[in-house]
C-alpha cells in the first residue's frame, strides 16, 4: 500500500538522526530565492560565526537536558565570564594587563567562573535536592546580577588582540569548537560517564541502586554546561572585543530551543550531540533569513517560537510512535 | 434454587490474538451468598473480572443478573447495574479526601446550582466510613491514610453504589490481621443484607472460613467447583495447579558449605527492625518470610546500605560495611533485586542491553578517559543475556518496557549476575512472573547458589521459600520470631510465627 510506504518513509526518517539536517537543507532550499543576501559565502561566514558560540552553550545544555535537569543560567555565566575576564586581561586597568600570559590566563579565569558557577548549581540540584529550574533561575538571577554590579553595567574594552582572536577569527573559533563538540560527543558515546548520564535521566533511583554515582555525574554535568557556557562566552567576547555583563543575555531560549529543536528530551535520557548541531543550524538558519528578510525583532522571536513549538510537537509524536512500534 | 442468580456467566470465552484466556466459563452466584475465586496468576481471574466490569467484551457467551442479559460496554453499565469492584491496586486519589473520593461523579449539589453541598456529602461519607469501621473523619486526605486504611476506604466507595453484587480482589493483602478481621465482619452483614460477594484470593485459609462456594479456574476453565465443604487447602492447591506442587520449582541438591558470606549482629533500627542476628553462608538459599510490614523489605534496604541502622554490625565476606550507599557495597560483591522494579529495578525506557550493563560498566572502562570497550561489552551481555534464558524477540537495543514482566525480571537479574555478587538479596524476584518464566527465574536463582553465591530469598508466596529455601528465617514486627532447616518446614508452624501474638506487643 503506498499510504503504508509513505507512513514507513515518514517514521524513518523522524527517526533519522539527520532528520533535523534535512529539514534545514529544505528550509535553506526554500528560503534562498526569496532572500536576497542569504545564499553568499559572506552570509554563511556570518550564520557560521554566531553559531559557533552558541553550539557550545547548546552542549553543555544538552548534557544537563539528558540527566533531566535544566540549566538557566548559562546567560548569566557567559555574561559573568566575560566581565572577569576583562577585568583581569583588558590593557586599561587589567591587573594582568600587557603580561606575556594575559590570553591564556584570561581564559582559564573565564572557564573557572563558569565552573564555579556549574558547581554551585550542581551541588544546589544533586545534595541539597532542590530542582534545578529553581536552582538555576535563581543563579541566573544572581550571578546575572553581579556581573551588572561589578562594571555598573559598563563594558570593558581594550582586550588583548591575541584574546579578541580567539572569537574574532571565524577560523580559530570553528577550531576550538570543532575540537570541544568532537570530545564530548566521544564522551557521550563512548564513555562510562555518557552511559551514566543517559542512565541517570532515564531512571535516577535505579541507576542510584546499581552503584552509580548519582550525584558526582549530577554535579559534572552541570559543571560540564558552566565551563562550556564560559567558553562561549570567550567567543563572544573575542567576537565583540568587549567585555560585557548583558553579553549572552538573549541566547537562553535559543539555547534551549535548539536543543529541543535537534531532538534532545526536556524529560531526560534521549539526546546527541549531532542532533544539538543541527538544532542549533537550523535555530541559526531561521533567525539569519528572517534577518536579511528585514523582519523586526518581535516577528523574528515569534517565528522562533513557532519553530520551537512545532519542534516540541515533532518530539512527542516521536515519542508515541516509539511506543506503539514496540506495544 | 428458585430466584434467579445474582449474577450468572454462562459459557463465556475470550481469546486475545488467538490465545484462549477464557474456555466456557459458566458457574453463578445466588444472592446473600460469597463465591471465592481461586486460580493461579494467569488463570483468567482478572480477564473476567475484567468482562463483568464492562472493562472487557467476552468473545462469546451470555452473562445474566437476576435474570435479565446483562451486557456492559463500559464500567459505568456495572455501576448501574450495582456492580462494584473492590480492586487490589488502590484508585483512590491521593490528594483528594475520603469524601470526595467516594462520591467523585456524584458529588451532591446545593440544589440546582454548581456548588458542593458539603455537609449532605460530610454525612453520608461518614455513614460509610462507619460501615466499614474506619474511624477517620470525612475531610481526612487519603495521603494521610496508611494502606490498610485507603483499602478500607476503597471498599465504602464500593458501598456508596449500594451494591447488589461486590467484587473483592485480594482485599486483605494490605490489611492487618485486625482490619482483615473487621472485614470479614463486614462481608457477613452484607451477606445478612442479601448482597452477592465474589471474592479473590491467594490465602486459601480466609476462602475456606469465608466463604460459601468455591470455583477454581485453570488455564481459563473452570477446573472444580462446588461448596466450600466439598474442599481441603490440599485438594484446592491440586486443583488450582493441575500437577504436584514438588514440580514446580527445580531440584534443590542442598548444601554443604559453612563459609559466612553475609553476617548480621544485633542490627536495629527505631520502629524499623530490632536485634536482627543471622549469618547467611556461601551457596545457601536463606528464606526471609514474613506479613506485609514485618521489616523484610526494609531489612533488606538496610543491609544494601539504602537506609540507616542505629545499631549492630553487618559484615560481607569477614569485612564490615560501614558507609552508607550502595556503591562499595556492590563492589564487595552485594547485590540486590528490588521489590519495585519498574521504579528501582530497571531504566524501563532504556534498552536491553544499556540496563543489563548498568552495575558492570566500570569493568569494560578504559583509561585515561574512561571509555568503553564496546566489543567486551557486547560480549558480556550476549553471554549473559543467554545464561538467563531471555526470550526476546528483538535485539538487545529495544527498550526494557517492551518485555513482559518474566523477561523483564530477568534483566534485573542478568544485571547482577555480570557483577558477580557473593551474596544476592531477592525482594519478591517472581511478583508479576508468569509461572513458566518462574520456573526459570528459580533455576538460575538455584543455579547461582551452587556456583557459591549466597542468596537472601524475600518472599510472601510461603511455597516459594519451602520449595527452594535450605533455611527461613521468620520476621515479625522487625523481629526475628522463628528459624526453619529444610526438615522443619511447616506451613503451619511458618505462618505461626509470622503472625502477631496477642499481647505480645
Amino acid at each position: 500500500m503506498p499510504l503504508s510506504a509513505a507512513k514507513d518513509v515518514l517514521s524513518r526518517a523522524l527517526f533519522s538522526d539527520y532528520f533535523v539536517l534535512w529539514l534545514c537543507v529544505l528550509y535553506a532550499a526554500i528560503i534562498a530565492p526569496l532572500t536576497p543576501g542569504f545564499a553568499t559565502p559572506e552570509n554563511f561566514g556570518n550564520i557560521l560565526a554566531t553559531l559557533l558560540p552558541l553550539l557550545l552553550v547548546a552542549l553543555g545544555q544538552t548534557l544537563v537536558l539528558i540527566t533531566g535537569g535544566i540549566d538557566l543560567s548559562v546567560t548569566a555565566i557567559i555574561g559573568l565570564a566575560s566581565i572577569v575576564g576583562a577585568l583581569a586581561i583588558n590593557d586599561g586597568n587589567g591587573w594582568l594587563a600587557g603580561q606575556a600570559l594575559a590570553t591564556p590566563a584570561g581564559v582559564l579565569i573565564m572557564l573557572a567562573v563558569g565552573a564555579a558557577v556549574g558547581t554551585f548549581n550542581g551541588v544546589a540540584i544533586a545534595c541539597c535536592r532542590m530542582p534545578a529550574f529553581i536552582v538555576t533561575l535563581g543563579s541566573m538571577m544572581a550571578f546575572g546580577g553581579f556581573a551588572v554590579w561589578l562594571t555598573q553595567s559598563k563594558a570593558i574594552n581594550l582586550l588583548p588582540a591575541a584574546f579578541n582572536r580567539l572569537g574574532g577569527n571565524t577560523a580559530v573559533a570553528c577550531a576550538i569548537t570543532v575540537v570541544v563538540a568532537w570530545f564530548v560527543h566521544i564522551m557521550l558515546s563512548r564513555s562510562l560517564a555518557g552511559r551514566w548520564l543517559y542512565m541517570i535521566g532515564h531512571n535516577a533511583r535505579a541507576a542510584h541502586l546499581s552503584g552509580v554515582p548519582v550525584t558526582g555525574v549530577r554535579i559534572a554535568a552541570y559543571v560540564a554546561s558552566g565551563v562550556l557556557a564560559a567558553l562561549a562566552s570567550v567567543l563572544y567576547t573575542g567576537q565583540a572585543e568587549t567585555g560585557s555583563p548583558v553579553l549572552g543575555q538573549r541566547v537562553l531560549l535559543d539555547v534551549i530551543g535548539a536543543t529541543v529543536i535537534g531532538g534532545t528530551s526536556l524529560f531526560g535520557g534521549r539526546g546527541k550531540v549531532l542532533w544539538t548541531l543541527f538544532g542549533v543550524l537550523f535555530l541559526k538558519l531561521v533567525d539569519n533569513s528572517l534577518n536579511l528578510l528585514n523582519l523586526s525583532i518581535f516577528s523574528i522571536t515569534m517565528a522562533k517560537g513557532v519553530v520551537i513549538l512545532t519542534a516540541a510537537i515533532v518530539d512527542s509524536a516521536r515519542h508515541r510512535l516509539v511506543g506503539r512500534a514496540h506495544a | 434454587m428458585s430466584l434467579p442468580a445474582a449474577i450468572e456467566f454462562a459459557g463465556i470465552e475470550k481469546a486475545f490474538f488467538g490465545v484462549p484466556v477464557l474456555n466456557n466459563v459458566s458457574f453463578s452466584v445466588s444472592a446473600g451468598r460469597t463465591l471465592a475465586l481461586v486460580g493461579e496468576n494467569g488463570a483468567g481471574k482478572s480477564t473476567l473480572m475484567n468482562i463483568l466490569g464492562g472493562n472487557l467484551m467476552p468473545d462469546s457467551g451470555v452473562m445474566r443478573i437476576r435474570g435479565m442479559p446483562y451486557t456492559p460496554a463500559h464500567p459505568t453499565d456495572a455501576a448501574a447495574a450495582q456492580v462494584a469492584f473492590v480492586h487490589q491496586e488502590l484508585n483512590l486519589f491521593s490528594n483528594l479526601s475520603i469524601a470526595e473520593n467516594l462520591y467523585l461523579k456524584t458529588l451532591p449539589r446545593l440544589g440546582p446550582s454548581p456548588f458542593v453541598d458539603r455537609s449532605r456529602l460530610r454525612r453520608s461519607t461518614a455513614a460509610l466510613l462507619a460501615q466499614v469501621g474506619l474511624s477517620v473523619g470525612p475531610d481526612t486526605r487519603i495521603e494521610e491514610l496508611s494502606a490498610g486504611e485507603r483499602q478500607l476506604v476503597e471498599i465504602a466507595r464500593a458501598l456508596a453504589l449500594e451494591p447488589q453484587l461486590i467484587i473483592f480482589d485480594e482485599p486483605t493483602t494490605s490489611l492487618s490481621a485486625r482490619e482483615t478481621d473487621m472485614l470479614f465482619a463486614l462481608m457477613r452483614g452484607l451477606r445478612a443484607r442479601g448482597v452477592a460477594m465474589i471474592y479473590i484470593s491467594h490465602v486459601l485459609e480466609h476462602v475456606l472460613q469465608q466463604c460459601d462456594d468455591i470455583v477454581v479456574l485453570r488455564d481459563g476453565q473452570v477446573v472444580a467447583q462446588g461448596p466450600v465443604a466439598e474442599f481441603t487447602t490440599s485438594s484446592l492447591v491440586t486443583a488450582m495447579v493441575g500437577r504436584s506442587l514438588e514440580r514446580l520449582y527445580p531440584e534443590r541438591r542442598g548444601h554443604s558449605q559453612t563459609e559466612a558470606a553475609l553476617v548480621a549482629r544485633q542490627v536495629s533500627q527505631p520502629y524499623v527492625v530490632r536485634d536482627i542476628s543471622f549469618t547467611l553462608h556461601r551457596g545457601e538459599v536463606l528464606g526471609l518470610s514474613g506479613l506485609m510490614g514485618a521489616g523484610r523489605s526494609e531489612l533488606a534496604r538496610i543491609l544494601f546500605g539504602l537506609d540507616p541502622h542505629a545499631e549492630g554490625e553487618i559484615t560481607l565476606g569477614g569485612a564490615t560495611l560501614a558507609s552508607s550507599g550502595p556503591r562499595r557495597r556492590i563492589e564487595r560483591g552485594l547485590a540486590f533485586l528490588t521489590e519495585d522494579r519498574r521504579h528501582e529495578g530497571l531504566c524501563l525506557d532504556a534498552s536491553i542491553a544499556d540496563n543489563t550493563a548498568l552495575v558492570s560498566l566500570r569493568q569494560h572502562a578504559r583509561s585515561p578517559l574512561r571509555l568503553l570497550d564496546r566489543s567486551s561489552w557486547r560480549n558480556a551481555i550476549d553471554s549473559v543475556l543467554k545464561a538467563v534464558r531471555l526470550t526476546a524477540k528483538g535485539e538487545a537495543t529495544q527498550p526494557v518496557k517492551t518485555l513482559s514482566g518474566g523477561n523483564q525480571q530477568k534483566v534485573v537479574l542478568a544485571k547482577w549476575l555480570l557483577s558477580r555478587p557473593s551474596v544476592l538479596i531477592l525482594d519478591e524476584p517472581t511478583r508479576g512472573v508468569d509461572v513458566g518464566a518462574r520456573f526459570d527465574l528459580y533455576q538460575l536463582i538455584l543455579d547461582l547458589a551452587d556456583q557459591g553465591t549466597g542468596i537472601l530469598l524475600i518472599s510472601s508466596d510461603l511455597e516459594e521459600l519451602v520449595g527452594l529455601c535450605d533455611r527461613i528465617l521468620v520476621l515479625n514486627q522487625g523481629e526475628i520470631r522463628g528459624e526453619f532447616g529444610r526438615d522443619e518446614f511447616v506451613r503451619e508452624r511458618l505462618l505461626e510465627a509470622a503472625l502477631p501474638q496477642e499481647g505480645a506487643a
